[in-house]
């Protein structure tokens, strides 16, 4: 079963790589989205089909598993399985990974329609889909680094699918070598692993990780080689592959790749494998506050950061790129408060929004014939009704306007962040305030995309002169409309409307699977979506034996975590009809501030978006600040202080230096040493062949009568 | 059956000679012209591989030894085996061959006879190195391996071939001198103190590996001595400045050979004769070599990054990655000893590739600059496909070849008793690879046609597909399921390990079988 679902997409790349060339748009479309389906429903079934009634495992958590071969082997002991496995946590990943990925697929043939290598493309999503599997359904990290890697070279391949064009190029390298260096950190990790633990296999890792005890704050546990260095080291890989800081420089440059590709991987799947690896790991997490410390500041910090040069970007995949990376900081900041449940949940909204405003942009570059640049749209509503109210639902979700998805997930990483006992204060303070004021700054910046693109007067022929080469210069990007001077906008086919269309639903409704109890609890709505997660994240609090090996602290550590050791293994058999009993205490001396905090942060988005409108609606075109246009220079400063360093010590002192001056100085030395001898160097080189066997004869005599002179 | 298995690796040795022969007859009475001469040796090369299959079937069985007397006097014997460890660099060898002799079909226009004559010899050589079990008869086919190469780069090479000729041959006849006085020594030694005087390799590991013969002293130089002749080979740093030199002036076939396999030679033979030989002597120096190695990994790739020729950059990875099979081998531990042959054979078949793919459009172009090409997508999109899957194999992508042998070398380096800093910093091989390559296909094969000379280059020609195709299979094979090698390899490998490593075998790691908890499907 969970070998068709990762198997289907290979057989469509494989098919399509081979073969499409000869096929048309047509069936080439066919075999693509058929792949994806038959992984998507096939998945659907595992999930509800089969986990939900599987019987949950000793640890309290259900599985469906499956065991393929052995990979690595060293005298009959695997070191590496492909195994496969679907747990409430993979589960929900697979969801909205097949999902979210047939509609982009199917978003795509209309996108990519009479692109010149549409097979190529297509066969380039399916692989990508294949590896995205691995990683969430591998049951091993070394599997997941399949993927991890696996998608990486996918997202190199698109993000330089236009290989003519020399910044796609630029890009693609750059985002492959900024996930390895990334991958570095997880492969030093992975090896840690199985040197402390003896398996590399998610399940005994992490119940290895449960029996250690809990590691202190500081740099001794940093340099320690224990849990806390694991997870840091770990926590390297997501910053590259997830875009964080110092890593994320990668991903908004990657946006030169086609705009399906950027909705599927740089916004809604692969980008998110940062944060499913660490909760994954949780129990590992959970056991390194330092670690804690360090993802929530890096998730905090970026998700500000990003957000301000999101507001001083003109290329609207730019915006969104930033947009991205901002959010995924919430994620992490949500994995560093211990707050995993609601990292997750928020991947998940994310991925309906995020996935839904990139394609809307997608839509708006294809009704505007390939212009990306919002200083040259406007007035948009009039001419692209559908993709306008679709964004709007996105737009609102992101700002997290109550009921829209975004707000629940937003909304919980902002009280977890608050309420936290899992850093130490000021921590949760600090960084509670920098994500309130991310949420402020991101419904600014998304009102702006909104109102700059859509409202105000067109201005499509306000573009410079030399821009209109446009057209000419990567033809193979556009779809044959001349860049003309009066042209309308056009609304898009409906292949592309209508994956619009659904995840304009659910970025609205979608976020009701996770209602927090303080809103559902009275109606009898459930946090589904926590109950469901839940015991996959509790493995890493079950203390084995008394609950006094772990500092009393550590329980109260992580929200969800905490209240449910309280309600210890009465509450994983059933899952659901107790969890919420166990919840309830826990959360009642603060119901009010946590109201009190909604009420702040809905007013944040609000204020946020009354902001933009009132001055975007004014001044589409306010030139912002350069240092934030320039997105600080850190490309620039990454180049002089890094890039061009190493290149030039390597050029100029390791190789013309070390390998020809001094060690081949010294051969040459050498071999001019024994030429000045007997000048033999010399005659080698005239009459080598025959010198040579004299040599060897020589030397054959020598040997033999050296023999004979020592008989034995 | 009853004549090939007790023959067969006389057979594979000598077959290449005969074939030699064969096609200097062919062509003195048969009238046979440069094309049939080219025939013969392809179709002997492909025979000799097809005999060569049985083995992986009968690699341990004593029936396969050939052990008889050949020079009385000294006690030397024509002793020829393979077990795990040579059973896949045989392999190796006789798959590379038919390949190598097929890329230079069209490209070797002079003294065609006397070039197919000198790869035959060199099969021979090679797959002697691989199958003694005698160390005179290894020295033999040691030095039988360096004539050959000596001329295919001296007289078919590039313009300064004679340089690189004259330093691949200086640097390799050091090595190789002093590896003989240091055999003749253990000779004595050995034979002094146990009244058997006997250069057989299988009887010197017994009773060195597990006797206290040697005195540390004599150890270290005995192993100073073996390993600076191998050192040399592999190249590890600061040793490696003939093979830039040598891959760059050799023609493609050469490059290809000396790639797959002439510097295997040199980590064979740390494997088969430093480690269970001299145990002592290699604790002493582990550390050393393992800085060597890690300097190795590190700078051939920064080097690589910045050549401005493909050839050149592709030796430098080289060194990169053999200071990884280095690094495998003094970890002294399971994992990094079996990666590290793994990787021996994952270097053969990627690096081989990566060769041929410079080959290919050497011959369109007479170049191998970077600056010169670029934008080879549009006109090659076959070529270009093959050679980025290439690259990402070299690169240690998963699913490739190349990242099972870097990952259980790490491993290895992990679990030994070095510091784990060195591990840390092999590591970032596996970024810098991806740079310097990416770099290199960025520049010759992504953008668009710069120089006109490139536009109209013709894709892949179906000689040059079979030649590829092979090498390109075994990348997925060997990605996917390695077991199919390191089950075989793991009975030799332990024999090295349990002499070297005298701690016994490391705790099992913990059965990694899933428990199916849960519902199984």
């Amino acid at each position: 079963m969970l070998k068709l679902i990762i198997l289907a997409p290979l057989v469509g790349a494989t098919i399509l790589g081979l073969f499409g060339k000869k096929m048309n748009e047509r069936l080439i479309g066919i075999i693509a989205c058929s792949s994806v389906a038959i992984s998507a429903l096939t998945a659907f079934y595992t999930v509800f089909g089969v986990l939900l009634s599987a019987a949950p495992g000793p640890d309290g958590v259900r599985r469906v598993s499956e065991h393929v071969m052995s990979w690595m082997r060293i005298g009959g002991i695997s070191i590496t399985d492909f195994g496969y496995v679907v747990d409430p946590l993979s589960g929900i990943m697979v969801l909205f990974v097949t999902g979210v990925g047939f509609l982009i697929h199917v978003f795509a043939t209309g996108y990519m329609h009479g692109d010149e290598s549409f097979y190529r493309f297509f066969a380039y999503l399916n692989l990508f889909m294949f590896m995205m599997l691995n990683l969430i359904l591998g049951d091993n990290f070394l599997l997941m680094f399949v993927g991890w890697e696996g998608v990486g070279l996918c997202s190199y391949l698109l993000i330089g699918y236009y290989f003519l064009k020399k910044e796609a190029g630029d890009a693609a390298k750059k985002a492959f070598i900024a996930n390895r260096v990334g991958d570095f950190g997880v492969v030093l990790g992975v090896l840690l692993i199985f040197f402390k633990c003896g398996s590399i296999n998610f399940q005994k890792v992490m119940a290895w990780a449960a029996t250690q005890p809990m590691e202190t704050l500081g740099m001794s546990a940093v340099m320690a080689g224990g849990l806390t260095t694991i997870a840091l080291l770990l926590f390297i890989g997501a910053t590259g592959k997830s875009a964080q800081i110092p890593l994320y420089v990668w991903l908004p440059d990657a946006m030169a790749g086609p705009t399906p590709v950027s909705a599927l991987i740089h916004a809604a799947t692969m980008v998110t494998a940062g944060v499913y690896m660490v909760v994954r790991c949780n129990a590992i997490f959970t056991k390194a506050p330092s670690a804690l410390l360090v993802v929530a500041i890096i998730g905090g910090l970026t998700a500000f950061f990003a957000a301000t040069i999101g507001i001083a970007q003109w290329d609207i995949k730019k915006v969104l790129a930033y947009s991205t990376v901002s959010q995924l900081g919430y994620m992490f900041l949500a994995c560093g408060v211990g707050a995993y449940a609601a990292a997750i949940f928020h991947v998940m909204t994310h991925a309906f929004f995020k996935a839904l405003l990139f394609l809307g942009s997608g839509s708006v570059i294809h009704g505007m014939h390939h212009e990306q640049d919002m200083r040259y749209m406007g007035a948009l509503k009039k001419y692209m009704k559908a993709t306008y109210w679709t964004m709007t639902a996105g737009w609102l979700a992101i700002c997290g306007i109550p009921i829209f998805a975004g707000f629940f997930s937003k909304d919980e990483i902002l009280w977890k962040t608050f309420s936290t006992t899992a850093l130490p204060a000021p921590f949760p303070m600090i960084l509670w305030g920098l994500a309130s004021l991310t949420a402020l700054l991101t419904a600014v910046y998304m009102t702006r995309l909104m109102t700059v693109t859509f409202d105000g007067a067109e201005r499509y022929d306000q573009k410079p002169a030399h821009h209109d080469d446009h057209g000419h210069g990567h033809g193979h990007d556009d779809h044959g409309h001349g860049h003309g001077h009066a042209f309308k906008p056009h609304e898009s086919p409906l292949s592309m409307v209508v994956p619009l269309a659904v995840l304009a639903v659910l970025s609205v409704f979608g976020g009701l699977v996770g209602v927090p109890h303080i809103l559902g609890g009275k109606i009898g709505v459930h946090n589904y979506f926590e109950e469901f997660l839940e015991p996959v994240i509790a493995v890493g609090h079950q203390v084995p034996g008394e609950h006094g090996a772990a500092p009393a602290g550590g329980h109260g550590t992580t929200a969800p975590a905490g209240e449910h050791t309280a309600a210890a293994p009465a509450a994983h058999a059933p899952a659901t009809p107790a969890a919420p009993a166990a919840h309830a205490p826990a959360e009642t001396h603060s119901e009010g501030l946590e109201f009190g905090l909604m009420g702040l942060s809905v007013v944040l988005g609000v204020t946020g978006i009354l902001l933009g409108k009132a001055f975007f609606g004014k001044n589409p075109l306010w030139q912002p600040p350069t240092l934030l246009e320039a997105k600080y220079y850190v490309d620039e400063i990454y180049e002089a202080a890094i890039i061009k360093p190493i290149e030039n010590v390597s050029r100029e002192g390791l190789w013309k230096i070390v390998d020809v001056k001094i060690v081949d100085g010294a051969v040459n030395g050498a071999g001019r040493l024994v030429a000045g001898l007997g000048d033999t160097l010399r005659y080698l080189q005239s009459g080598f062949s025959r010198t040579y066997a004299a040599f060897i004869f020589v030397g054959a005599v020598l040997l033999i009568g050296y023999f004979f002179i020592n008989k034995p | 059956m009853d004549f090939l298995k007790p023959n067969l690796l006389l057979l594979l040795t000598l077959l290449p000679t005969v074939a030699a022969v064969l096609l200097i007859l062919a062509q003195k009475f048969a009238g046979a012209g440069e094309e049939g001469m080219r025939r013969i040796a392809l179709g002997s090369t492909v025979v000799i591989f097809l005999l060569s299959l049985p083995l992986i079937g009968w690699y341990d069985d004593p029936a396969l030894t050939m052990n008889l007397p050949w020079i009385d006097a000294i006690g030397a014997r024509f002793h020829l085996g393979v077990d795990g460890m040579s059973l896949w660099l045989v392999l190796l060898t006789t798959l590379t061959m038919p390949i190598a002799v097929l890329s230079g079909w069209t490209s070797v226009e002079k003294r065609v006879r006397e070039y197919l004559v000198f790869m035959l010899l060199l099969e021979t050589g090679m797959i002697g190195v691989f199958v003694s079990m005698d160390m005179i008869l290894f020295y033999l086919f040691w030095e039988v391996v360096l004539v050959p190469m000596y001329f295919l780069i001296g007289v078919w090479g590039g313009e300064r071939r004679i340089y690189a000729a004259v330093k691949f041959f200086l640097y390799t006849v050091v090595g190789s001198l002093l590896m003989l006085a240091a055999m003749i020594s253990l000779y004595f030694i050995h034979g002094k103190a146990t009244g058997n005087y006997t250069f057989d390799i299988v009887v010197l590991t017994k009773a060195l590996g597990s006797s206290s013969i040697l005195t540390l002293e004599t150890q270290k130089w005995l192993f100073l001595a073996f390993a600076l002749a191998f050192m040399i080979k592999v190249p590890l740093f600061p040793l490696h400045t003939w093979l830039p030199d040598a891959h760059v002036e050799a023609p493609t076939a050469g490059s290809v050979i000396l790639a797959a396999v002439l510097l295997k030679m040199g980590t064979y033979g740390l494997m088969r004769f430093n480690l269970p030989l001299f145990p002592e002597a290699s604790h002493y120096y582990a550390t050393p070599i393992f800085v060597l190695a890690v300097i190795g990994i590190v700078y051939g790739a920064l080097v690589a990054m910045v050549q401005p020729d493909v050839k050149k950059l592709v030796a430098y990875s080289s060194v990169s990655h053999l200071g990884f099979v280095v690094l495998g081998i003094f970890s002294f531990t399971d994992k990094g000893l079996e990666g590290a042959l793994y990787q021996m054979l994952n270097h053969g078949v990627s690096t081989g590739a990566l060769f041929l793919f410079i080959g290919f459009i050497y011959e369109r172009r007479h170049t191998r600059q970077i600056s010169e090409f670029g934008g080879l997508a549009t006109p090659m999109p076959v070529y270009s496909t093959l050679f980025v899957i290439t690259c990402l194999a070299s690169a240690g992508l998963p699913l490739l070849n190349g990242f099972v042998g870097e990952f259980l070398i790490l491993l290895g380096a992990f679990f030994s008793t070095q510091h784990v800093a060195f591990t840390a910093i092999a590591a970032t091989g596996m970024i810098l690879s991806a740079v310097y390559l990416l770099w290199m296909l960025q520049r010759v094969v992504f953008g668009e046609v710069t120089n006109p000379k490139n536009a109209k280059l013709q894709d892949l020609n179906t000689r040059e597909l079979v030649v590829i195709a092979p090498l390109i299979i075994l990348m997925v094979v060997m990605g996917v399921a390695p077991n199919l090698f390191l089950d075989r390899s793991h009975k030799a490998v332990e024999e090295v390990r349990k002499v070297v490593d005298k701690t016994p075998a490391a705790p099992a790691p913990v059965e990694s079988q899933p428990t199916h908890l849960g519902a199984t499907h």
